[in-house]
């Protein structure tokens, strides 16, 4: 009996270890993300000023919890090349699907934020200038861009690293959007 | 000869400061029993942009902002496990360096330790089991055939050493 179950622990070890190592196989596991902390919590404190040179009102914790429906902060530099490349997908977003959208600009000069939107369009309802990048600390942010998913209560529902350009990438906001209580 | 070792130290100087002085002298503080403990704490403290770089060693943008901020709570009176705090309330048990002793990570923290102490067991049983055998005569004894074909290989050894 003793020597039955010794024999079965090189094939549990085999087992185990190739299950562990099949997982880690799989291509859709990213090593380098970083879990967001943030998730399931409410938007954290802060407030920052408008950016210079723009019309658009600054960002404040106050002002997204009472947004009333589920809504879009995006996280955007000038220095940041994909965010070019998402800035369109964003703008769609905005016109054709009505969703709402506010922008953190992260550790850029305002000026350099100010021409840039004039260039691209603004598709922002409210944006916060954090040239130092404090406030992208209080959000966890690890680079630009970055967007989150806020429902109506200013609880933080989702958090998407990189630009926003593939279909997949799209179809989880959207999805995260339908599944905060708002527009698809 | 002198001409290599010089470049040699050249070399070595030069590797060390690019690791050492990415804080900048902006940034230091006044009080070096402060600065001591800022150094100490950041390099706990991972750089989230660069991930297997420590804030103290990193150039990033986002380093450099986490250190000032750290520096910041530090001035303000904080103690070492509440700026600890500040920063995985925001990143999560991720920007640390040593993971924390909790139910998740026992297996990491006492699973060498466990491996190791079964290791040592197996060893000791087995050298037990082997000496226990032939000490109180419980080993099997040799059949007549094995003691015939012992015999023969003897032989054979001593035919081959004086031929």
């Amino acid at each position: 009996m003793m020597k039955k179950i010794l024999l079965a622990i090189p094939a549990l070890v085999a087992v185990v270890l190739g299950g562990f190592l099949f997982w880690g196989l799989n291509p859709d596991r990213d090593p380098n993300a970083i879990p967001s902390a943030l998730i399931s919590d409410p938007v954290p404190n802060f407030e920052l000023p408008p950016v210079d040179g723009t019309k658009t009102p600054g960002l404040s914790a106050a002002a997204l919890r009472s947004i009333g429906e589920p809504f879009l902060v995006n996280v955007f530099a000038s220095w940041c090349v994909p965010c070019r490349a998402e800035h369109a997908v964003l703008t769609r977003f905005v016109e054709q699907d009505g969703i709402r959208l506010m922008g953190i600009n992260y550790m850029d000069k305002p000026a350099d934020a100010a021409n840039w939107l004039d260039e691209l369009g603004n598709p922002y309802e409210r944006i916060g200038s954090d040239s130092e990048g404090r406030v992208g600390i209080e959000w966890g942010i690890s680079g630009v861009p970055e967007t989150f998913v806020i429902d109506g209560m200013g609880i933080v529902v989702y958090r998407y690293v990189g630009p926003i350009v593939t279909p997949e990438a799209q179809a989880e906001i959207r999805a995260a959007l339908a599944a905060a209580g708002g527009q698809s | 000869m002198k001409g290599w070792l010089g470049s040699l130290v050249l070399v070595l100087a030069l590797s060390a400061t690019s690791s050492v002085w990415a804080v900048e002298p902006d940034e230091l503080l006044d009080d070096p029993v402060l600065e001591m403990r800022a150094r100490e704490l950041s390099k706990q403290l991972r750089c989230v942009v660069c991930q297997n770089q420590d804030i103290d060693s990193s150039n990033a943008g986002v380093a450099r902002t986490m250190r000032t901020l750290l520096r910041e709570r530090l001035i303000a009176g904080d103690t070492d496990g509440e700026i600890i705090a500040f920063f995985v309330g925001r990143y999560g048990d991720f920007v640390l360096f040593r993971p924390r002793l909790k139910p998740a990570t026992y297996l990491l923290w006492f699973g060498p330790a466990v491996l190791f102490a079964v290791g040592i067991g197996v060893v000791l049983l087995t050298i037990r089991r082997g000496s226990i055998a032939v000490l109180d005569g419980t080993a099997d004894p040799l059949s007549a055939d094995e003691e015939r074909e012992f015999e023969a290989i003897l032989r054979e050894d001593k035919g081959q050493r004086n031929p």
